[in-house]
């Protein structure tokens, strides 16, 4: 993937934000220097991109999150250096915005910054299998209500459709009419389609462009 | 059958809520369960039924307590802080006899704990959690799908018993997102409820729905009255799951989350040669004492894993008539035990009656 300065990823809370932005991290890193991961979740305490700081440390790409993040400190809080993301122009970030509308209210803090940069993409994450977003309608709905909160409009879509350990290649396959269908009606390209490592093979002649993700599961 | 979806466990119980023809939902945010009130506050409006973000815990058990009395299907949920802040109104329902699934995804405690799952509200919970002589059922999921399906379960047995049933979950079972079939649940239609406070259409006497009795007599009679119907509950009502009990000579007792790590344990002690096996609780309460009686014949140790400090495990010692040793492992404060530890404690266990 060509990557701009700032490549934001929103979506409905649970479509896999966190999972792609590392693996997105991790390849960019391989790309350039000076690769940083914005950790912007005010929503969800849980499944935080903080969890893959060890991973991060080890390729040399620096963690903008708070504090509080992933600790007991249930607190909406937002990073003390936020400003890096948009004061700082040797960085690529790759900023992971919480859930839904709710989650992209902090990113409209840096709304002004970023659009008047005009170095940056900013992707709708989606998945068919969500229970809120199962047809292109209800997925544009997240969509504009996203873009409301945070004062930023989307310029591409990242189908991200699967079942956890339970997707098969024909799940994905079938999926991209519904992506295909909130690129058209959104009028935004269909950018990437995600699947994880195990069907990356299976599919890779099949989809363009596939993009292989590293799942960052939590134990339990 | 019906295609599945992603969900997490929170959004489960909400979406078999609704399917289970619950059309009523009072509650107040709290990590790790918000995701309930968030499926609610979008979907509730859309199909015509109730979302109510209440000023408190204590205002939407109090809302539950209204809707029960009307007949209809009602559910609040809160974490553990919050349900502590729902004990009077629990009470107030049990002594009014009303049905309502109430959901607890707990939290580590005591206190405001923190927000990592925990298992530590088993007593509150199997012991009533309000004042007086009550039970509710007490449900244990241990898979998403599960959520779902105890989640409309709940709903008929507390309109059957005319009791509250919770789902006990943890803040794991809340979080996790597994596939899901929604479409795919059985809802069996609500009973008859002649008692409730509907409106006599000048054709009846009034219902009346209260907790207080003027009449100690009359009181202790109640009393007496419910507790024959929680016989029938602890005769017809268990549920349990077992896994690999029938040669085991050391049986592990353990529910939700912890039901899961341990079945990971038990595959790997049967490699290594150990006879172990597991009993899930599916109720808590009713508590399924009959298969740990019977395990008791010929297992010669017990072991419970729990994410507390130890409370299920008064239970088992009950259920076995303390006919050999139970031992705990456990992990607290929002820690979850992994499977190396449940099989270190085996391997101990196994030492000692070798």
């Amino acid at each position: 993937m060509n990557y701009k300065r700032l490549t934001i990823l929103c979506g409905h809370y649970g479509s896999g934000k966190t999972n792609i932005a590392v693996n997105m991290a991790l390849d960019l890193a391989a790309q350039r220097d000076n690769v940083a991961v914005a950790d912007l979740d005010i929503v969800n305490p849980y499944f935080r991109s903080k969890d893959s700081e060890a991973e991060f440390k080890e390729h040399g790409i620096r963690l903008i999150c708070s504090d509080f993040a992933s600790s007991n400190v249930d607190l909406p809080s937002m990073p003390a250096d936020l400003y890096s993301i948009t004061d700082d122009k040797s960085l690529s970030v790759i900023l992971d915005i919480g859930g839904d509308d709710r989650g992209a209210y902090a990113l409209g803090r840096l709304r002004d910054a970023i659009r008047d940069e005009d170095d940056y993409e900013m992707l709708m994450v989606v998945n068919k299998f969500r229970p809120l977003t199962p047809d292109a309608p209800s997925t544009i709905e997240v969509m504009r209500e996203i873009e409301w909160a945070c004062g930023i409009p989307f310029t591409g879509i990242i189908n991200n459709s699967n079942l956890a350990s339970e997707t098969s290649a024909d799940d994905v396959l079938g999926s991209e009419a519904y992506a295909g269908e909130v690129s058209r009606l959104s009028g935004l390209p269909l950018v990437l389609t995600t699947v994880e490592d195990r069907l990356y093979d299976e599919l890779k002649d099949k989809i363009s462009p596939l993009f292989r993700l590293k799942l960052q599961a939590k134990p339990v | 059958m019906a295609d599945k979806i992603l969900m997490k466990g929170n959004e489960a119980i909400a979406a078999a809520a609704i399917k289970a023809g619950c059309m009523h939902y009072f509650g107040y945010p709290i990590t790790p369960q918000t995701e309930i009130a968030a499926y609610m506050a979008k979907v509730m409006p859309k199909i015509g039924g109730t979302f109510l973000q209440a000023e408190s815990e204590i205002a939407a058990i109090n809302m539950v307590y209204g809707v029960a009395s009307a007949g209809k299907r009602v559910m609040t949920s809160s974490s553990s802080p919050g349900v502590s802040l729902k004990g009077e109104g629990l009470s107030y329902l049990a002594g009014s006899d009303l049905p309502a699934l109430i959901v607890n995804v707990q939290r580590g405690g005591p206190g405001l704990g923190g927000i990592q799952p925990s298992q530590s509200d088993y007593f509150q919970s199997t012991r009533g959690g309000g004042h007086g002589d009550y039970h509710m059922i007490v449900l244990a999921p241990a898979s998403v799908q599960e959520m779902a399906e105890l989640t409309v379960k709940g709903f008929e047995l507390a309109d059957t018993y005319r009791m509250t049933a919770m789902i006990l979950a943890d803040g794991t079972m809340g979080q996790m997102m597994e596939p899901v079939s929604i479409e795919d649940l059985e809802v069996k239609p609500a009973p008859e409820k002649p008692w409730a406070t509907t409106g006599t259409k000048m054709a009846r006497e009034h219902n009346i729905v209260n907790s207080l009795s003027l009449v100690p007599e009359e009181l202790e009679e109640l009393n007496f009255k419910r507790y024959d119907r929680y016989k029938v509950i602890e005769e017809n009502e268990t549920m349990y799951e077992e896994y690999m009990v029938d040669d085991a000579d050391i049986v592990i007792a353990a529910f939700g989350i912890a039901a899961r790590v341990s079945k990971n344990a038990v595959d790997e002690a049967r490699k290594l040669g150990i006879k172990v096996g597991l009993i899930r609780p599916i109720t808590l309460w009713p508590f399924p004492k009959a298969p740990f009686k019977k395990a008791a014949e010929h297992a010669k140790a017990f072991l419970s894993v729990e994410l507390n400090m130890g409370q299920m495990i008064e239970d088992v010692q009950l259920a076995i008539e303390s006919k050999c040793p139970v031992t705990l492992c456990n992990r607290a404060g929002g820690m979850i035990p992994d499977p190396a530890q449940v099989l270190n404690a085996i391997k101990e266990i196994n030492g000692g009656i070798a």
